[in-house]
């Protein structure tokens, strides 16, 4: 699932612009990167750095207006909409910071979602969720909505959501931007687990740069769409 | 995604917003409601018609004449001459002829003479008609007071309204009494040769010895007194007074008006019929019986242009009242349309959260469209029912105004299983159509900007 020569997702020369009125709004513009297979990278910036609109062009859920986006081997541009939905179902997981849980669906619905937007068998899914929902600490509370449980809960059902389809990307954008400086450390210590036992590729977007030194690999800083500093930790 | 998931979560939504969708069902049910209670108003009318027009005779039967008959109207008789000639006789043979015919079901003669009836000591003027006993099931004597002759040969009467109110004040208190028929008997005069053939009454004899006419009478028991005027054919015994089974009438040998024409033009041996009335098995196969015959030499008569005449009518009729029914129905359409319409704004970040979690746009748009599916299903299930239920609310208040109308009760409301299953096809058809729109608009979301959505 990489690139080539162990780079899961290259950027290059990457550019998003929107057009508001007669302004041209450059959230991401020009960026060239590459994530390596395995890394846990964080994207650090302020509010309106480009950092969320590069992880949302990265996972394949919005398309550059200039430049390329490699991953999995293949352009992500040239990708048509059906082949891009596979990519998002097949290769990547998502993280977000207010959890986007379904409230009326029960935990173990929630983790079982994407399994079915994949298609995979039913008779495989029971034991897909139960192992998504054992690595994430939450198999006692399958019966559970997420209004029944905690942030912190909540966010570690999202991301067992996530790992649900045995994905090589892990997105996750600001994941612990509404929870406790405990609770956020909780899920970034299970987010290195899940680095570190299955070999993950990690993109986190976030805007604490305490939490990305202690945990991402390597840090990438954006300001105003542009890349600022890209540097791998010692 | 699988068809079973996709339903699963096309239910699951369904059921969250359960007083809207089920509102919008509703509305789907009216619509459904008025088209079915129109079409079956429709098709119930149509086959009450049909029903009794062809149990009336008019429409299921041919009236055959030898065709010199239809010729003498037609043309002057010194130019018929030829067509007399040609002109296979209406006897025993052409009546044995037509009942074998495909789809024929009776041929008899029509028997019908005026004469005099004795009620009381007091004499009436009346006209007899033999009926025959098919028509036992005939809806002319659905309203029938009394009953239906016993037996074919029972020397019993059916007395019509209008000279049931001449013989007595209460009508009612003739059933099981007794009247007296007066008529005039046809005797053969015996021949050189010796033969004495005495014709039945309906056949003509043509032997060349001409007959005698004498007076008898026969009593009759009034078994039932009819309302309507039956009718059974043309020149049959419509306009009758007294009817009595068609094998008594023929058995009485009574004189007929046409006797004496008869008796001069006589150029056969054989006994003739100056008429028959060959029934089929339905108004639908009138048209091949009826060429049928006239390829053999007949002359024929049935109203087959008036059958084509109603069926266009009734075709015209339902299409109206489909288009009045289905009026209902297109408003419910736009209640579907702005129920999935306020869904999609609703649902707008679930929506953007399938997409991130892998849902392509074909599964987005799939989804609202069971979704439309399934409010049009159970729209057309239920409105099927509330059509059925509007059906017999219009039946049962029909009957109670033709009871009161002193009338025989009627089934004007017919709900046939197309009927159901094309409205319950249709419903999901027109909500499925509804979801057109909504569905790609849903598709169409652009996840990022979803997920923005608050």
């Amino acid at each position: 699932m990489t690139t080539g020569n162990g780079v899961a997702v290259r950027a290059d020369q990457v550019s998003r612009h929107y057009e508001m009125g007669s302004a041209v709004i450059r959230a991401v513009d020009e960026i060239t990167l590459e994530i390596r297979t395995g890394e846990f990278v964080a994207l650090l910036g302020s509010s309106g750095s480009g950092k969320s609109t590069l992880l949302n062009l990265m996972a394949g859920l919005d398309r550059p207006t200039g430049g390329a986006i490699f991953a999995n081997g293949r352009n992500l541009s040239e990708l048509s909409s059906l082949e891009l939905a596979r990519y998002r179902s097949r290769t990547v997981g998502m993280v977000f910071q207010s959890f986007n849980l379904l409230p009326r669906m029960t935990l173990e619905e929630n983790v079982e979602l994407p399994l079915r937007l994949a298609e995979v068998d039913r008779a495989e899914r029971a034991p897909r969720v139960k192992e998504a929902l054992e690595r994430v600490r939450l198999d006692k509370r399958t019966g559970h909505r997420p209004s029944e449980m905690s942030g912190g809960e909540q966010q570690r059902a999202a991301l067992a959501r996530a790992l649900v389809n045995r994905p090589t990307l892990l997105f996750a954008d600001e994941p612990t931007g509404n929870l406790d400086s405990a609770t956020g450390e909780t899920i970034m210590l299970l987010l290195k687990e899940i680095q570190q036992k299955l070999g993950m590729t990690i993109v986190m977007v976030t805007h604490e740069r305490p939490l990305a030194e202690r945990f991402a690999d390597r840090i990438v800083a954006l300001a105003d769409g542009k890349l600022l500093s890209d540097g791998v930790k010692s | 995604m699988k068809a079973g998931d996709l339903g699963e979560l096309a239910l699951r939504n369904l059921r969250e917003a359960v007083l809207r969708n089920s509102l919008t069902t509703l509305g789907v049910a009216v619509g459904v409601a008025s088209l079915v209670a129109m079409l079956s108003l429709g098709v119930g009318l149509q086959e009450l018609a049909s029903r009794r027009l062809s149990n009336s005779g008019l429409f299921d039967t041919v009236l055959v004449m030898p065709r010199r008959n239809i010729e003498n109207v037609r043309r002057a008789s010194a130019t018929a001459s030829a067509a007399v000639k040609e002109a296979p006789p209406l006897d025993d043979d052409a009546r044995a002829k037509f009942l074998h015919l495909v789809n024929v079901v009776e041929v008899y003669p029509q028997v019908r003479f005026p004469t005099e009836i004795r009620f009381e000591g007091k004499p009436f003027s009346t006209i007899v008609a033999g009926v025959p006993d098919s028509s036992r099931g005939n809806g002319a004597y659905d309203g029938i007071q009394g009953s239906f002759f016993s037996s074919p040969t029972a020397d019993e009467a059916i007395v019509q309204i209008e000279l049931a109110k001449d013989l007595t004040e209460q009508a009612s208190t003739l059933i099981g009494k007794d009247v007296v028929l007066r008529y005039m008997e046809r005797q053969a005069i015996p021949t050189a040769s010796g033969t004495d053939d005495v014709p039945k009454a309906g056949t003509n004899t043509s032997a060349g010895g001409g007959f005698s006419i004498v007076p008898r009478e026969r009593k009759l028991r009034i078994v039932g007194i009819i309302e309507t005027e039956p009718a059974a054919g043309f020149g049959g015994f419509g306009s009758g007074r007294l009817l009595i089974p068609l094998e008594v009438a023929s058995s009485l040998r009574a004189a007929q008006v046409n006797d004496l024409r008869d008796a001069v033009r006589a150029t056969s041996a054989k006994q003739t019929y100056a008429s028959l009335t060959v029934r089929a098995k339905s108004p639908s196969q009138i048209e091949p019986i009826e060429t049928t015959i006239k390829n053999m030499g007949y002359g024929t008569f049935s109203l087959l242009d008036a059958t084509r005449n109603l069926r266009l009518f009734f075709t015209i009729f339902d299409l109206l009242l489909a288009i009045f029914g289905s009026l209902a129905l297109a408003v419910a359409t736009l209640g579907i349309i702005n129920t999935l319409v306020m869904a999609i704004l609703e649902r707008r970040r679930e929506i953007g959260i399938l997409k991130a979690l892998g849902a392509a746009d074909r599964d987005v748009r799939q989804l609202f469209f069971v979704e439309a599916g399934v409010m049009g299903l159970f729209g057309g299930i239920l409105g099927v029912g509330f059509g059925w239920f509007i059906g017999k609310a219009l039946t049962w208040g029909t009957n109670i105004y033709l009871h009161r109308q002193n009338l025989p009760s009627a089934h004007v409301f017919s709900v046939p299983w197309w009927l159901v299953l094309g409205a319950i096809v249709f419903a999901v058809g027109v909500s499925l159509a509804a979801g057109l729109y909504p569905a790609s608009r849903a598709a169409r979301l652009n996840p990022v900007e979803a997920l923005r959505y608050e």
